[in-house]
């Protein structure tokens, strides 16, 4: 699998796979762009530079384990296996479409490299500690990583698996994307959350905060949280919608797929982001 | 089969609880197999898997009062190699972690094992808010899973090693009480293939759980009335045994189902479905009738609520009699 190590290289990567989070969503009529696009960096650091995986080989016993627990913002999840080589990259335009692979909510059965289907907030941590419990009892060395939203902690079993995770001192890397916005508004309205560090804190993990939408940053946060024993929270504060002026921050874009005019316009300011990068 | 003198042994039968074939069934899957691991919320005495958890502490887990949690630990379990098997009672799981065991368990098709007791109405003192009437109902409805409701001791045992041989979600349910311990070793036990215990053409009694027995007290009556019944233990109520539900509805045309569940959606709901579109003949099933029980004593509840042998015997009656009308 190709290993970006420049940053550039990896900022890049990133605006392709917004583009085509625009170009699915837009194509699917329906989706969940807004996520997507804010989370599309710490994707690109995972699939692009930090995580063991095999795209030939997506059910190699030794990969790092991805499981993303809001598969509402596959998407990007679908964009960077695509890029990756899990699958071809024609293939992101079936996305929600009847017979695809790429189900509106990630479905392991129907796509190798998925590890476990979501879609229903707030179960991907327990399926996370399932992995590191087996993980630990067969003496391997992989690595578990879970993908969250802030907007899912609103779901018990979230607090749940936290407590089960501190209680058998499981080695998990959690990426919550920190963006303050869920379905219907921003969280400190609909739920306030305040201070995920603290509560991660009072319930046993570390923390560490970072800037979401800075690959450097995160491949940093994920260095230092290889070293440290048990669990981690990396709270990744990002913009929902990051890259497309109109959608940044702003809730509507939740879940809500450009249309014509509006895919056009994203992808003409992505595509001038990109030759910001390239002259950097 | 079952012969006439053998009843007076049944009516003998030693009382024996089921959850303490979970306890001891585990321990021997534990010991032949690495893979095996167990969890529990909380309940580990109550469920009887104390005893996997003195035996095997290193695959055993602790979830806890957190039932969701627990269905998921055990997909990721069940996605990474272990064969889970996860014990609550049943009203928290698969009552309260229903979509958990959809999503998680389900739709990613884990190999895991969910066993539940408490369920049914002889859960008794505890009252209604621990008597899983709809536990049935429920994971029948799930893609992919199997469901089992063995009838005592010897057939739990022999239901937990079958699910563990078996690759994909299974759901078992037994009560809190001690009932007759009627099957011995030797009773056959295939899953999916329901056993008929005595033959009869007046009415088939289609019974699963604890109600096997009361079946078999039924019709033992019946007999002495001249009223020859057959009785068949439907311990697998998913996938279920269509060709045996049907061939013995073609042969006495009066079915009874029998079941320690709400009348919705159980046993009689499942053979009910396959007669509809086999064989319509005339049926009626005892169980639960759509309402919640309440603290008592499980010999009273079951009188109170309809689930017995007399209950059975007044249902055997009235399809014979709708039978003959029909005729």
């Amino acid at each position: 699998m190709k290993k970006l190590n420049k940053i550039k290289d990896l900022k890049l990567m990133a605006n392709t796979l917004r583009q085509q989070v625009i170009k699915m969503t837009y194509e699917a009529g329906s989706g969940h762009p807004g996520g997507s696009l804010g989370m599309a960096d710490v994707f690109t650091a995972l699939y692009f530079n930090y995580a063991n995986l095999d795209p030939k080989k997506p059910n190699w016993e030794n990969r790092d384990r991805i499981i993303l627990s809001n598969g509402h913002i596959c998407p990007i999840q679908y964009s960077a296996m695509a890029e990756a080589g899990f699958f071809p990259v024609k293939e992101l335009l079936t996305f929600r479409k009847i017979g695809s692979r790429l189900q509106g909510h990630p479905h392991n059965k129907s796509l190798p490299g998925i590890e476990n289907s979501s879609g229903q907030l707030g179960q991907g941590l327990s399926i996370a500690c399932g992995m590191a419990l087996a993980r630990n009892l067969d003496r391997k060395k992989y690595r578990v990583f879970c993908l969250m939203s802030d907007g899912e902690h609103d779901e018990g079993e979230t607090w749940e698996a936290i407590l089960f995770a501190a209680k058998n001192k499981l080695k998990i890397v959690s990426l919550i994307d920190r963006n303050g916005i869920q379905l219907s508004g921003f969280t400190e309205k609909i739920m306030p959350l305040k201070s995920l560090a603290e509560k991660y804190d009072a319930f046993g993990w570390k923390t560490i905060d970072i800037d979401g939408n800075d690959i450097g940053k995160i491949l940093e946060a994920l260095r230092d949280a290889e070293k440290i024993s048990g669990p981690v929270a990396i709270i990744c504060q990002t913009m929902m919608g990051r890259g497309v002026s109109f959608m940044q921050d702003n809730y509507e874009w939740h879940g809500k797929a450009p249309n014509r005019e509006e895919a056009d316009r994203a992808l003409r300011e992505l595509e001038v982001w990109r030759r910001e990068i390239e002259r950097e | 089969m079952i012969k006439q003198e053998m009843f007076l042994e049944f009516s003998s039968s030693e009382k024996k609880s089921m959850r303490d074939a979970y306890g001891d069934s585990l321990i021997e899957l534990g010991a032949k197999n690495r893979n095996i691991v167990a969890l529990c919320a909380d309940l580990s005495e109550s469920t009887r898997f104390s005893k996997f958890a003195e035996k095997f502490p290193a695959r055993y887990f602790e979830c806890g009062v957190s039932e969701q949690n627990m269905a998921g630990v055990s997909a990721g379990l069940a996605l990474s190699g272990k064969i889970p098997f996860a014990a609550s009672f049943g009203v928290f799981s698969p009552e309260l972690n229903l979509e958990q065991i959809r999503l998680s368990i389900c739709y990613n098709e884990a190999n895991a094992k969910l066993l539940s007791t408490h369920c049914g109405i002889t859960t008794g003192p505890d009252g209604a808010t621990h008597e899983a009437l709809e536990d049935i109902a429920i994971t029948r409805s799930l893609p992919g899973m199997t469901v089992i409701v063995p009838c005592d001791y010897e057939e739990t045992m022999k239901a937990v090693h079958s699910a563990a041989k078996i690759t994909g979600p299974v759901y078992i349910r037994v009560g809190r009480d001690k009932y007759p311990a009627f099957t011995t070793k030797k009773t056959p036990f295939v899953l999916g293939k329901a056993n008929v215990l005595m033959e009869g053409s007046d009415a088939c009694i289609i019974a699963c759980g604890i109600m096997v027995y009361e079946a078999l007290m039924a019709a033992y009556q019946l007999s002495k009335e001249g009223i020859q019944c057959t009785v068949i233990n439907c311990h697998t109520i998913k996938p279920i045994d269509v060709n045996t539900i049907v061939l013995w509805a073609r042969r006495t045309k009066a079915v009874v189902t029998a079941e320690e569940h709400s009348i919705i959606g159980g046993l009689g709901s499942a053979v009910a479905e396959v007669l509809g579109e086999n064989f319509p003949v005339q049926m009626r099933r005892v169980g639960v009738k759509d309402v919640f029980g309440e603290s008592g004593k499980p010999e009273e509840l079951m009188t109170k609520y309809g689930v017995t042998r007399e209950n059975i015997i007044y249902a055997v009656h009235a399809v014979i009699k709708e039978k003959n009308k029909v005729i």
